[in-house]
């Protein structure tokens, strides 16, 4: 579905990911750690398409397709999700009006007819139950003065409405509390399928409790430097990131 | 009025006003009459602005004035134009002025006589000369504003409405003002007086509209009285032509308790001069100023406020927003007076414009003169660009740049465009807006 080979980025010219290689299969979920400032955003963010990092070496492909040349709202519609570790506030936009939006131009670009003002409501309704997130909320102006765990929460709700193929979850886990993580990794398990697969970013253990990866991998100084099962985030979770960085060293 | 196309055209309006009064038998003794040639006397001595002027610093109105008008163009506007140029879902009490002379036939008084009294000036000279005696006048200045004393020295047409205490007019008041450019260059001064009485309210609007691809000059005052515990919705709506010049000055006196809000949006237009003054003589009185201007090519957009608390305890909060695109200009002048009797004033000011090319440019003013210590007032201005992050973010979504970039507009002027409580406008003005944020 997604494979990554040899991905370099810059922002300003400083080099922030230095070659990393990924193979993502339909069905699977991935978790990707490391330290503070180690590239997972940046990572997440250049697979989004995000301008204002520059690629300078490798290549993405995802499902056959050229990722790199295609503009942020084309991986959209192709199925790429990213829910933002750092969500936009968006005055004077409704999260309704935005999503509605988002949908039908998608849908308008996979050729399918947009959804009218009830059909839209019915699923929005449907969709909201999941994630338990309020109606007064996404009558409002999209985040403005969302607490941590609302605009979290919305990003979740904004997956269950796309339902993509690929979901990028960056740190959707911090900020919130333990009910909430709870519904939160439950929208995500309700995604999964065997045509759809999902990358969580973390720094903890206690969300892949809920949505089990197939893989982790450890993200430092801009390269994955190891990976394995999900018995790895328990170890990381007991001896932090100390060990992993001397057997970088040592190589 | 002649037609005679001279190239200054400050000879021509005196020509033309001598011209004018020739013709006036019986009218030249009226007091309406006194005030008009005594507004020409100041209006001779005050000669067109120049940059010199504080006032008119970034507004230069030199290409206007070596312009030719014809003050007088015929034009056969009539129903079939209004449909191609219809506000959809239009409710209420519609009157046109084309040229800025009465249109009787296209216009249409839905409100009962006793709610609403409402006639067009050349009538209002004859049958209201009480009121015209009382207002007119009064308020706009005409003694050092030379567009002011120009528009008062050829009031002869526009709309008198009274609305009278204790009534509240249910159908909004919509003054369509069209300047036929189809086969001259046209020219009109409206002038216009609205009398709000005691505990009366009313919702207005005046859209200005150009048509065809000659030059136009509209030169407009407007008077509203708001009396005692009054409240007014007052809406300008502007959508003509690159090539249009338009000057309107608001001149508004707010008594006890009144309510006075107002929206100034401003579409297109080549050359636009908004003065919007507001005395507030009178105490626990609210005034909300908004307004909106999305210039491009190279539109000129001024908005000129002046509040001036006159009174103790009263309120006036006001918020201009801007965009700005290619060449074009804008400039907010935003002065407020605290008298030195108005204390407890409170009075806010905030500009936000967002500039979208390096070539576009705006000069924003506000001057505070407050001569009370017990005030609260505060005034800002910001200039930005458009927030990248979220542009992204909604991309990431799936909506196209394009879409994402015309969305974020949009929701900048939100806040503005959701003050108009005529819906029928409101609709009108978003549908406009986003024909023109798409541009
Ligand atoms: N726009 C930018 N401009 C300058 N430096 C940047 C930019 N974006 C990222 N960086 C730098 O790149 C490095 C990686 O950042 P990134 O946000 O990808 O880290 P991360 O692994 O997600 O960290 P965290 O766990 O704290 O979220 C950091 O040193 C960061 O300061
Ligand atoms: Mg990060």
């Amino acid at each position: 579905m997604l494979t990554i080979t040899d991905l370099q980025a810059s922002v300003d010219d400083k080099e922030i990911l230095k070659g990393i290689n990924l193979e993502i299969k339909p069905g699977e979920v991935h978790a990707i750690m490391g330290p503070n400032g180690s590239g997972k955003s940046t990572l997440a963010s250049v697979l989004a398409g995000r301008e204002e990092y520059e690629v300078t070496g490798g290549s993405v492909e995802f499902e056959g397709q050229d990722l790199l040349e295609m503009s942020p709202e084309e991986r959209a519609a192709a199925g790429i999700f990213l829910a933002f570790q750092y969500p936009v506030e968006i005055p004077g936009v409704t999260t309704i009006n935005f999503l509605k939006t988002a949908l039908n131009e998608i849908r308008k670009s996979r050729g399918e007819a947009p959804l009218d003002a009830a059909q839209f409501l019915k699923l929005m309704r449907e969709k909201a139950k999941i994630v338990n997130i309020d109606d007064a909320l996404l009558k409002r102006s999209l985040n403005e003065g969302f607490s941590g765990g609302e605009k979290k929460r919305n990003e979740i709700f904004q997956m269950a409405m796309l339902e993509p193929k690929l979901a990028i979850l960056d740190e959707t886990d911090s900020g919130l509390d333990i009910d909430a993580l709870r519904i939160v990794a439950e929208g995500v398990n309700k995604l999964r399928s065997p045509e759809r697969a999902v990358i969580v970013v973390t720094h903890y253990q206690r969300l892949l409790d809920y949505i089990v990866p197939d893989y982790v991998h450890v993200l430092y100084k801009g390269r994955i430097v190891k990976s394995g099962s999900k018995e790895l985030a328990f170890e990381l979770e007991e001896k932090g990131y100390d060990w992993i960085k001397a057997e970088v060293a040592a190589l | 009025m002649s037609n005679i196309l001279n190239n200054d055209l400050k000879q021509q309006l005196v020509a033309d006003f001598q011209a004018t009064e020739s013709r006036l038998n019986g009218e030249a003794k009226t007091e309406v009459h006194q005030k008009r040639r005594e507004a020409m006397q100041r209006f001779e001595a005050l000669g067109f602005p120049t940059i010199k002027h504080e006032e008119w610093k970034y507004s230069n109105v030199n290409n206007l004035v070596k312009q030719a008008f014809d003050f007088n163009v015929k034009s056969d506007f009539g129903a079939n134009d209004v449909e191609t140029l219809e506000i959809p879902n239009l409710q209420g009490n519609v009157l046109y002025f084309v040229n800025g002379m009465y249109n009787a036939e296209l216009s249409s008084i839905v409100s009962p006589e006793s709610q609403l009294q409402i006639l067009n000036f050349g009538r209002a000279v004859k049958e209201k000369p009480e009121l015209l005696a009382t207002y007119f006048a009064h308020y706009a200045n005409y003694q050092d504003e030379a567009f002011t004393a120009l528009n008062t020295a050829f009031a002869h047409d526009g709309v008198v409405v009274h609305v009278p205490a204790g009534k509240v007019v249910e159908e909004p008041i919509i003054l369509r003002f069209i300047t036929d450019a189809r086969t001259a260059n046209a020219a009109s001064q409206p002038r216009n007086l609205i009398v709000v009485g005691k505990n009366a309210e009313v919702k207005m609007a005046e859209a200005f509209r150009t048509i065809g691809d000659n030059g136009s000059f509209t030169n407009v005052v407007t008077e509203i009285v708001v009396e005692e515990n009054a409240n007014v919705q007052y809406y300008k709506v502007q959508n003509e032509t690159e090539k249009a010049y338009h000057i309107g000055t608001t001149q508004v006196i707010q008594k006890d308790k009144s309510h006075f809000y107002a929206v100034t949006v401003t579409v297109n237009g080549g050359f636009v001069r908004n003065n919007l003054n507001i005395v507030l003589d009178g105490q626990h009185c609210e005034s909300f100023m908004y307004g909106l201007y999305f210039p491009n090519g190279k539109q000129h957009v001024d908005n000129h406020t002046l509040v001036d608390h006159a009174k103790p305890n009263s309120y006036s909060n006001e918020l201009y927003k801007g965009i700005l695109k290619d060449t074009s200009t804008g400039v907010f002048n935003g002065k407020i007076f605290v008298r030195e009797y108005a204390s407890k004033t409170n009075a806010y000011q905030s500009c936000r414009n967002v500039v979208l090319s390096d070539e576009a440019s705006m000069n924003t003013k506000p001057q505070l003169e407050i001569y009370n210590d017990d005030v609260k007032c505060s005034h800002g201005t910001t200039t930005g660009k458009l927030n990248d992050e979220a542009i992204f973010y909604m991309r990431s979504r799936g909506i196209p740049k394009a879409e994402a970039v015309t969305l974020l507009m949009y929701a900048f002027c939100e806040d503005v465009i959701s003050q108009i409580k005529i819906e029928s406008i409101r609709e009108y003005l978003s549908g406009l807006i986003v024909e023109k944020l798409a541009q």
